[in-house]
């Protein structure tokens, strides 16, 4: 067995950011992500790259829209309220093309809201929290060596398709304490050369413009707008990151990502041993969202699991045309369930059936 | 085999400190492991808590509700978290610190005055070994010999201290002889 140490998830994400090459990190502080910003300034320097403490979170997001620009594997992080404020950021990045990571360590909203942990960011995440048509492609580990394994395949999923990659975890997967392999660093992809429109110095050459101002004429930005569809056509056609557990006989299929997911699966088996037939299907990409994978389920009887009122039960319910009974169990601000909760709604479901 | 430990003290009795050792000790051991540190509005010398989940299966919620061992280093931790234990626990009292007894009849009870014992070997700050050391014997799923090959590992950078947490440890042990 290889050697195994003891970290935070914010941290594994950091160790994973630096192993891949990411030689750029600007940040603002907020809890619960503060291990990132804490570790990218201890370990940044010593790797020989640049940390910085932005002032806020507007330039944190601006400053990695430079150094992507420049051709710079880069990351930033924050907490929900400040991935709000970056969400202007976001949209000019993902119109600009650039690739980069984005860490949200999600707390309890809306508003300040409060430090525990939550998943009320579905849709921000998922559907576009900036303006315009733009799409992130989103992650959701639900251990520490999955912000460890999903970081670092993160950066190649940014460069492979020249988008910005959002790493959807929350204040528990982001405190937690948990044995970690640092694994080295592999491209899982091909990553095509930057050469072509980074902005290195145009000497010798034409100079390489990255905007997202288009004025030159009237059907310009249309046919960006149609490139982008184009590419996430693409991505959707080619990602699609899910586990499933005991779906083979199951009778009612919870649908649940990231912490949510642990809780069920130890859910699961309580349920079992009182003869329920049930299953998980856990979205680990978020977007794309792993439609194919529900629609061998349509017709079927769903539970899906959130840390929030109600988010991703809409991409279920989209995926399985509707069909089936699908319940719903969770509440936003800092709510997390624990086994029994879930066992209980189990049975509810089936007295009800 | 299934442990949910809650540890719970003042700030400065290394509550964090125990709660990573029992970790790293259960992952030396080959156990699977998941641990947290209350993250709340806390200030420094305030309350400090953490949670360490042991088990020789995959962990499934890494948030400890009702604990099935307590580690309690004050007397205020033992009024926080004493309703919330599962029947027939285990709570470890730190004596020297919490006068209070356990009102409940349905726990295990180890009375350990962990911090003379500590001031007694030399360092107070030892109090967290002594506690750990009889957690490690009471409950029986940690070998001590792994847990000392722990501490110096997570030590490693401070040698000086080894020694003293050594054996705050084995004396802690010994109390549940």
């Amino acid at each position: 067995m290889t050697e195994k140490i003891l970290m935070k998830g914010n941290e594994a994400m950091v160790h994973a950011a630096i192993k891949a090459g990411c030689t750029f990190y600007a940040g603002y502080p907020i809890t619960p992500q503060n291990e990132v910003p804490e570790q990218m300034s201890a370990l940044m320097p010593k790797a020989g790259g640049i940390f910085i403490q932005a002032e806020a979170e507007l330039s944190a997001i601006n400053m990695i829209f430079g150094a992507s620009a420049a051709g710079v594997r880069c990351m930033t992080s924050s907490s929900s309220p400040g991935i709000a404020l970056k969400q202007e950021g976001i949209s000019y990045i993902a119109g600009g093309e650039l690739p980069c990571v984005i860490a949200n360590v999600m707390r309890g909203g809306p508003g300040l809201g409060n430090i525990r942990a939550s998943q009320a960011d579905y849709f921000q995440s998922v559907k576009g929290g900036g303006h315009g048509d733009y799409k992130l492609i989103v992650l959701a580990p639900s251990t520490v060596q999955e912000m460890y394994d999903l970081t670092m395949d993160a950066f190649d999923y940014a460069d492979h398709y020249r988008n910005p990659v959002l790493i959807l975890a929350d204040g528990i997967t982001g405190q937690m304490v948990e044995p970690v392999e640092l694994k080295d660093y592999k491209p899982i992809l091909e990553l095509p050369s930057k050469s072509g429109w980074i902005l290195d110095g145009c000497k010798g050459r034409e100079p390489h413009v990255v905007k997202t101002l288009f004025l030159e004429s009237d059907d310009r930005l249309t046919k960006h707008n149609i490139h982008l569809q184009e590419k996430y056509q693409r991505i959707k056609d080619e990602l699609c990151l899910c586990k499933e557990y005991k779906t083979e006989d199951a009778e009612l299929f919870i649908a649940a990502y990231g912490i949510t997911a642990r809780v069920c699966k130890e859910a699961v088996d309580a349920a079992r041993k009182l003869g329920y037939k049930v299953g998980i299907i856990q979205p680990v990409s978020l977007w794309p969202f792993p439609e194919k994978i529900f629609a061998k389920y349509k017709g079927k009887d769903f539970l899906v699991v959130e840390m929030s009122c109600g988010q991703m039960i809409e991409d279920v319910k989209l995926s399985l045309e509707c069909k089936g009974k699908i319940h719903f169990m969770g509440c936003g601000g800092g709510w997390y369930p624990d086994t029994e909760q879930i066992v209980t709604k189990v049975k509810e479901i089936y007295g009800r059936s | 085999m299934k442990d949910d430990i809650k540890i719970a003290g003042h700030g400065g009795q290394g509550v964090v400190l125990a709660g990573s050792l029992i970790a790293n000790a259960a992952m030396d051991q080959g156990l699977e492991t998941c641990g947290m540190v209350s993250y709340g509005a806390e200030m420094r010398g305030g309350t400090a808590n953490a949670t360490v989940i042991i088990s020789d299966k995959p962990i499934g919620s890494p948030v400890v509700v009702n604990p099935t061992t307590a580690l309690i280093l004050n007397e205020p931790s033992l009024k926080k978290f004493e309703e919330s234990l599962v029947p027939g626990g285990i709570i470890i009292i730190n004596t020297s610190e919490c006068k209070k007894k356990v009102s409940r009849t349905d726990l295990e009870v180890v009375l350990i005055p962990a911090t003379e014992i500590a001031s007694e070997l030399g360092n107070k700050k030892a109090t967290n070994m002594v506690m750990i050391g009889a957690y490690i014997k009471k409950r029986g799923i940690i070998d001590i010999q792994v847990a000392i090959k722990t501490l110096k590992r997570v030590l490693g950078k401070k040698p000086e201290l080894v020694e003293i947490n050594q054996k705050a440890l084995i004396k802690g042990a010994e109390q549940c002889m």
